[in-house]
């Protein structure tokens, strides 16, 4: 800790967050708060006489609410930055000003009441993302009594009781009555591998091995002392760990297979008493216990969904952040550029999160070393001549790319092909054809759709799936053999945004009994709310389907992430059922219907295009 | 090029058995061969291992392709590898069209070999026809800012933060509360050394 501030190399931002992103791997701007501490970082120099005047008291969250601090404090004894934070919240002086005794002592005038807020902007190459994780909060699991019985403990509490910077200097006393226990019990598991509505069916990694070294240092304190640890299974499955274990037992701790069901409270004593059957000997037995520590699981982090949403990141089913892949890309997020440290990806002890974090490191020293990257060759790109500069592209970009397309000055779209992301859904909403996208162009997609309808175009669905969600949703379902019909033919496009209503459209006129546009959640599409376009289009789309006389639930829209292998599996279940109710005479009809009103508009379009060459003075010949 | 002169290199890979074992990846390479404009038509044990790579540049080279169909795993996997496989061969990266026939096909199809083989043969065809209209493609080169952000300062963001500055690079470590430390610093020993965690 000491030496991230020491470090010449590492500017440190502490009480700030994240609040905005933009740009890309390699190049990425980021935006952050520095709040207000208001007390002069560079000046303070941790004599603490602010804090022997202050006159308010509050509970010290760091000390687990043991112990409290005043309104003006350090966060604990090795801080870092070692300097005293004011909190707005408790100080009598902030507003308005009816205190003041820290300014009045503070030799160096550190203390700034009116210190605002500051905005940071940073330009990054790479991005780190450590949120880590909290702990599981045991109030919910009623019957261990967390919160109604004085003596029942989390594990993280015992640690603050342990410590000898903790508020009593390592005396480790129970609640109650500040005395040391003679008898202590472990719960294992507690919010973890549960198969009831509380807590969370993954194992926390950690909670194991916590409590085997909780034991022993109870142990070297008091060494008459009575544990006993309840548990389902004991995981002591890296280094070293087995050999702990054993010290454990041999040191005298009892281990009892078997989760005990309520707790009862002895009014006087404050002693509890728990039921739990030794699962390896069968045997039901009744144990008092003057403390009881709950050995509390890990959940994601409570507050990460901003940094979530701003780098674009998906959350597996438990809860953590998505990797790139689970085994060979272990610390890449999806979006490129950015990489986890630590349990922001999965719960992880010291030794595997500082393992993580240097692979984090490297991997992202692969990136800053690379000098230059090249980026992927999709953008959009502008056929001026065909454009008719109404803007409707302008208005679509997510990234703000095209400029021009301005009707009035007659100035056609450009593409500023640095911004551009290729999404694609300029591409699709232009109405002129004027704009395509590199490697996804129209012609390519139409000779998809052709090649899937061949032969019997009754048999299958045709899929059009996002690459970053949806595509990689088929992708984790596949990894993780769900099975399900194999009826449905799947195109890749970068986002749902690119699926023009002509590609629609073409494969009902080619005969497809079902159309699936599918892409990411809202709040989680890779180019901002390019999606958001798709529903607009798809909606537009059932309306002139039913016009036409044409089923509209035959194109359906569904939103898949890359980590909803599940809900792929079910979609394409839900779309053969849905196939299946598709007649050949009800296709037969869609594929006239929309022959004819194809037919319509091109020599609508044809007309158009004459009366435009002869405003010109072209002449017009059969061959134009 | 005018599309009489397209010359489509079909790759289907077996995957050991991860392909092969769901479906019939010899069918799908004749299947391939029947197709307009498909010149070759293989089956590969690995195509992502040396030999299937050599194996596509060899074809390139000796058939005269300009388009290559790989039909394996997804091409968020080894797009990259394959395109870069085949510039090595002197054709434009671009030029190349995974079918994605293990994580959508035989992983998601396992009992069902002839529904399986079928979708196979089914995308390598779409694969072919979206092949035979690429373009050959220019990818930009833009510069990598040398900076890093770090956000979260408990024990794995400090030692990622410390990694890359002992490295060289400039290091931005972002902290939500007023000390970094996070979880760690609040515990008082760590296992499996039992020493102080600060």
């Amino acid at each position: 800790m000491m030496d991230v501030g020491r470090h010449p190399r590492i500017n440190l931002y502490t009480y700030s967050e994240i609040e905005d992103v933009s740009g890309y791997i390699g190049n990425f701007h980021v935006k952050l708060r520095k709040k207000a501490r208001y007390v002069n970082e560079d000046e303070c120099n941790a004599c603490g006489e602010c804090e022997l005047v202050c006159p308010v008291v509050g509970p010290d969250s760091f000390q687990q609410g043991f112990s409290s601090h005043k309104a003006i404090y350090m966060p604990f004894p090795q801080a870092v930055p070692s300097v005293y934070i004011l909190d707005d919240e408790l100080c009598l002086g902030h507003n308005p000003i009816a205190c003041g005794k820290c300014a009045d002592v503070c030799e160096k005038n550190c203390i700034d009441f009116d210190m605002e807020d500051e905005i940071i902007e940073l330009d990054v190459g790479a991005v780190v993302v450590a949120t880590g994780m909290d702990v599981y909060d045991p109030t919910e699991m009623d019957e261990y009594g967390y919160t109604r019985f004085e003596n029942v403990i989390t594990s993280m509490e015992f640690e603050r009781l342990i410590s000898a910077g903790g508020p009593t200097e390592g005396h480790f006393v129970r609640p109650s009555d500040q005395k040391t226990p003679k008898r202590i019990a472990f719960i294992q598991c507690v919010g973890s591998r549960s198969n009831s509505e509380v807590g969370n069916p993954y194992c926390s990694n950690i909670c194991c091995m916590n409590t085997v070294k909780d034991s022993l240092l109870l142990k070297d304190h008091y060494s008459d002392i009575e544990i006993t640890v309840f548990y389902m299974d004991i995981r002591a499955f890296g280094k070293g760990f087995e050999d702990l274990f054993i010290r454990s037992k041999q040191a005298g701790v009892n281990y009892i297979r078997g989760l005990p069901g309520e707790f009862f409270e002895d009014p006087q004593t404050k002693n509890l008493t728990l039921i739990a059957e030794d699962t390896n000997t069968g045997e039901i037995k009744s144990h008092e216990f003057d403390t009881v520590v709950l050995s509390v699981g890990v959940i994601p982090r409570q507050d990460s969904d901003t940094v979530r949403q701003l780098f674009t990141l998906s959350r597996t089913e438990d809860g953590f952040f998505m990797e790139s892949h689970p085994k060979l890309k272990p610390v890449d997020a999806p979006t490129g550029g950015v990489f986890f440290a630590g349990c922001v990806e999965y719960p992880k002890d010291v030794k595997d999160s500082v393992t993580q974090a240097s692979a984090a490191a490297a991997r992202a020293q692969v990136l800053l070393n690379a000098g230059d990257i090249n980026i992927e060759a999709i953008t959009s790109v502008c056929l001026t001549d065909d454009c008719t500069s109404c803007g409707i592209c302008v208005k679509v970009c997510p990234f703000n790319a095209i400029r021009g397309g301005d009707a009035k000055a007659k100035t056609p779209a450009e593409v500023i092909e640095a911004m551009c992301k290729g999404c694609g859904t300029c591409a699709a909403e232009c109405n002129f054809d004027a704009l395509t996208m590199k490697h996804f162009e129209d012609a390519q997609y139409t000779a998809q759709i052709d090649a899937m309808l061949e032969g019997d175009h009754m048999a299958n669905t045709v899929v059009f799936a996002c690459n970053w969600c949806s595509y990689a949703g088929a992708d984790l379902a596949g990894l993780s053999r769900l099975q399900y019909p194999a009826s449905q033919r799947i195109m890749r496009t970068m986002c749902s945004g690119r699926v023009d209503s002509e590609f629609i459209l073409h494969a009902f006129e080619k005969g497809a009994p079902i159309v699936l546009v599918s892409g990411c959640h809202f709040a989680d599409c890779h180019y901002i709310d390019a999606n958001r376009w798709t529903v607009k289009r798809i909606e537009k789309l059932w309306d002139k389907l039913e016009k036409l006389g044409i089923r509209p639930e035959r194109l359906q829209l569904e939103w898949i992430s890359a980590a909803e292998g599940r809900k792929w599996a079910n979609t394409m279940r839900d779309l053969e059922d849905m196939r299946k109710q598709v007649t050949k005479e009800e296709v037969e009809h869609t594929m006239q219907v929309l022959k004819e009103e194809r037919e319509k508009a091109e020599a609508k379009a044809a007309k158009k295009a004459a009366k435009k060459l002869e405003a010109k003075n072209i002449p017009v010949t059969a061959e134009a | 090029m005018n599309d009489d002169g397209l010359r489509v290199g079909v790759f289907v890979c077996e995957c050991g058995k991860n392909i092969a074992g769901s479906l019939d990846c010899q069918k799908v390479s004749d299947y391939a061969a029947t197709l307009p404009d498909v010149a070759c038509s293989v089956v590969n044990k690995y195509t992502c291992a040396e030999p299937g790579q050599q194996e596509i540049k060899r074809y390139i080279k000796e058939q005269n392709l300009n388009r290559v169909v790989v039909a394996s795993c997804t091409p968020r996997m080894h797009e990259p590898t394959f395109r870069n496989c085949v510039s090595e061969a002197g054709l434009n990266p671009y030029l190349m069209e995974m079918a994605n026939i293990r994580e959508h096909v035989s992983w998601a199809h396992i009992n069902d070999w002839d529904a399986a083989t079928q979708k196979a043969m089914d995308s390598v065809r779409i694969a072919v026809a979206r092949a035979k209209l690429l373009r050959p493609q220019t990818e930009a080169s833009i510069p990598v800012t040398k900076e890093v952000l770090v956000i979260g300062g408990g024990v794995s963001g400090i030692q990622s933060a410390l990694d890359l500055a002992d490295a060289g690079y400039q290091v931005n470590l972002v902290e939500k509360e007023a000390s970094i430390g996070g979880i760690m610093a609040a515990l008082d020993k760590t296992y499996p050394t039992m020493d102080c965690s600060i």
